[in-house]
């Protein structure tokens, strides 16, 4: 990136604080968005990339506290300085989020044309009737048939897919800087999907706006993403162009999550699964948060933590193969072939 | 459906995700569809129209009663009267009619428990929602509150307010009271429903999108309350009905010249062997009014379920 990053992500720390212990469920992240950029946020459930999502706009509820020495720096100012009224002209204007659930992200018992209003009212100071004119606008923009009419139904009356569009429409109302969309594709059928990632990318080039894309799906990264950011446990455990992350996976989590993929076009018996699960936030493994799920594993990982090693250009991994790269060739398990791009998988593979 | 809906079905165009625009054709308001379930009801039905058969009688207690509930003609002759075409439910100690003191009596005994329990989910609305909505310490402290409270009888509670103010305490300090006593499960209810809803997550998409917390709350959290609050509330009426009749039948609550259906129940205690019709038809008003408000509830309870579950 030559210009300066919109959002910069220093040293976040979410954790929350439960019955069972200290939960870190985001710790020590550092990334940053370029203006115009798409960046893709992967890993498994309980990595941290939702908790990561919430902490840019201050969402983290109870138990839950954003660590002191975290910081978020948006359009040159630390998110995390601003006042209660400060962080909501931020929310929603600036920064929106899309969510993963069409189905339960709407209020049930309001129209639809009134949820995306109530944004251009509470930002805009906008009359009730500019407002539903915004909305109108901002349905047609999202490619709904019958905007003024569609305005009008509950969000039961509409489909996932629509429902979806809505959501998307709502965070679009005011031009934010940046939208942060968690998960938008899980919850919809692949031909939707591919719909849905189709609209974002194309409002994307039309409006300017940055996106963090966050998923687990690495077919939605290939599709719209340009650089790539894998969480886990927790923390960045490598960052890469998207080329470079489907060609010169780094970290074993990486490989594994690539092996994981179904692809079409190749015969296989069963898919290579990355074995066991993500360890509870309560209780990260010493060393290296993946050393009990990693094929290579030695010594050192559970003594050391891996520091972000420098792979390449803009290419960053955690793992401590990047110091003793023989390990690699010496312990070769898993058996496949080196992965290939998913070119062009609409919707990637679920 | 009218044909005309059924051609705007056909030539509705698709919407891209293949969804048919049937129903677009009408947008429905969940509360209106959850009025539609309601009509739909039979028993739900009966206790509306036994309701409002009772309301209209109470509203219009001088055009319906046949007698003034107080005058007494004859102490002696025309006392408990037994039922006749006369007196449908005959007559009390005092030579009244007893119909007409029973349409009478529901003007009391129904505002009395409708004001008392709007007071009541009221109060119980707001404190429930405060400590639901704020959550943390205060909501611990508030909760142990509404506990000690609940671990009160309520009917002797009432029963000490009432004897220790006797003098002051006229219809509205009786409304006042029953209410006051009331919220204490309304306000658990709604601290529940708050907490839950604040989970939703379209309540997260509201605060993502920048709404204060007051706009939450009044938008997002509270229309999510209202309806179990009101068939709680409904249920709570026919329940204040009977505790003011207990209370007025005890001699703490409605005074004369002032009666309801408990004071009447009362009176014809006085000779309940001989002259049974007095506190039958009054126990009878009481009975029939607290089953229709149960009606009214449980197709209440149904009917705003029904909403939460949209045809998908």
């Amino acid at each position: 990136m030559t210009q300066p990053a919109l959002l910069a992500v220093s040293d976040l720390r979410t954790y929350f604080y439960t019955g069972a212990g200290v939960a870190r469920a985001v710790d020590g992240v550092s990334f940053a968005i370029g203006a115009g950029e798409t960046l893709g946020i992967v890993g498994e459930s309980g990595c941290g990339k939702s908790v990561t999502a919430l902490s840019i706009l201050r969402l983290v509820q109870q138990p839950g506290r954003i660590e002191p020495g975290s910081h978020i720096m948006f359009e040159g100012q630390d998110l995390m300085q601003l006042d209660d009224a400060g962080i909501r002209r931020i929310r929603g204007n600036r920064i929106a989020m899309i969510f993963q659930e069409p189905m339960t992200a709407l209020n049930p018992v309001f129209t639809v044309g009134d949820q995306i209003a109530e944004v251009a009212r509470v930002h805009a100071g906008a009359s009730r009737r500019a407002a539903w004119d915004r909305a109108v606008e901002m349905l047609t923009l999202v490619g709904i048939p019958a905007p003024a009419e569609r305005a009008r139904q509950y969000p039961h009356q509409l489909s996932g897919g629509m429902r979806q569009r809505v959501l998307i429409a709502m965070a679009l109302v005011m031009s934010p800087a940046l939208v942060i969309a968690d998960e938008p594709t899980t919850a919809l059928d692949v031909t939707i999907q591919a719909q849905i990632l189709e609209l974002l990318g194309d409002l994307q080039q039309r409006l300017g706006t940055s996106i963090a894309m966050i998923t687990h799906d690495l077919g939605v990264i290939a599709e719209v993403a340009s650089r790539v950011l894998v969480m886990y446990g927790g923390e960045v455990v490598e960052e890469a162009r998207v080329e470079t992350l489907f060609t010169e996976p780094h970290h074993p989590y990486t490989e594994g999550l690539l092996h994981a993929m179904p692809r079409v076009g190749r015969r296989q018996e069963r898919l290579t699964v990355i074995p066991g699960s993500v360890p509870p936030p309560t209780a990260w493994p010493t060393g290296c948060r993946f050393r009990d799920r990693c094929a290579y594993a030695w010594e050192r990982c559970a003594r050391e933590h891996p520091p972000l090693y420098q792979i390449g250009v803009g290419h960053v991994s955690r793992c401590h193969l990047a110091d003793e790269p023989e390990r690699r060739r010496t312990t070769r398990v898993i058996s496949n072939a080196a992965p290939v791009i998913p070119a062009g998988v609409p919707g990637g593979a679920a | 459906m009218t044909t005309s809906v059924r051609q705007d079905v056909l030539t509705a165009p698709r919407a891209p995700d293949g969804t048919a625009a049937f129903d677009r054709a009408i947008a429905t308001s969940p509360w209106r569809s959850a009025l539609g379930v309601l009509a739909r009801d039979p028993s739900a039905i009966v206790g509306m129209c036994i309701l409002l058969v009772l309301a209209l009688t109470a509203l219009a207690a001088p055009v319906v009663a046949p007698y003034d509930p107080r005058a007494q003609p004859d102490i002696l002759a025309l006392k408990h009267l037994p039922p006749s075409l006369g007196h449908p439910f005959g007559t009390d100690y005092l030579s009244r009619d007893v119909l007409s003191r029973i349409v009478y009596g529901s003007r009391v005994s129904l505002s009395v428990a409708f004001l008392s329990v709007v007071v009541a989910a009221t109060i119980g609305m707001g404190y429930g929602a405060i400590a639901g909505y704020v959550g943390g310490k205060l909501d611990n402290v508030m909760m142990r509150v509404v506990d000690a409270l609940l671990s009160i009888p309520r009917v002797l509670l009432l029963i000490a307010v009432a004897a220790l103010w006797w003098d002051k305490l006229g219809l509205p300090g009786l409304v006042l009271l029953l209410g006051l006593t009331g919220w204490f499960e309304v306000s658990r209810l709604v601290r529940a429903l708050v907490l839950s809803a604040r989970e939703d997550e379209f309540v997260t998409a509201a605060r993502a999108l920048g709404a204060t917390d007051t706009r939450i709350l009044v938008h997002h959290v509270l229309p999510q309350v209202v309806s179990p609050v009101l068939v709680a509330a409904t249920l709570a009426i026919g329940n204040v009905i009977v505790i003011e009749a207990g209370l007025t039948y005890l001699g703490m609550g409605v005074r004369p010249p002032n009666a309801s259906w408990g004071s009447i129940f009362n009176d014809g205690m006085r000779d309940v062997a001989g002259a049974w019709w007095v506190s039958v038809s009054a126990g009878a008003a009481l009975v029939i009014t607290v089953l229709a408000v149960n009606l009214v509830a449980d197709g209440l309870r149904q009917a705003l379920n029904a909403r939460q579950l949209p045809a998908r």
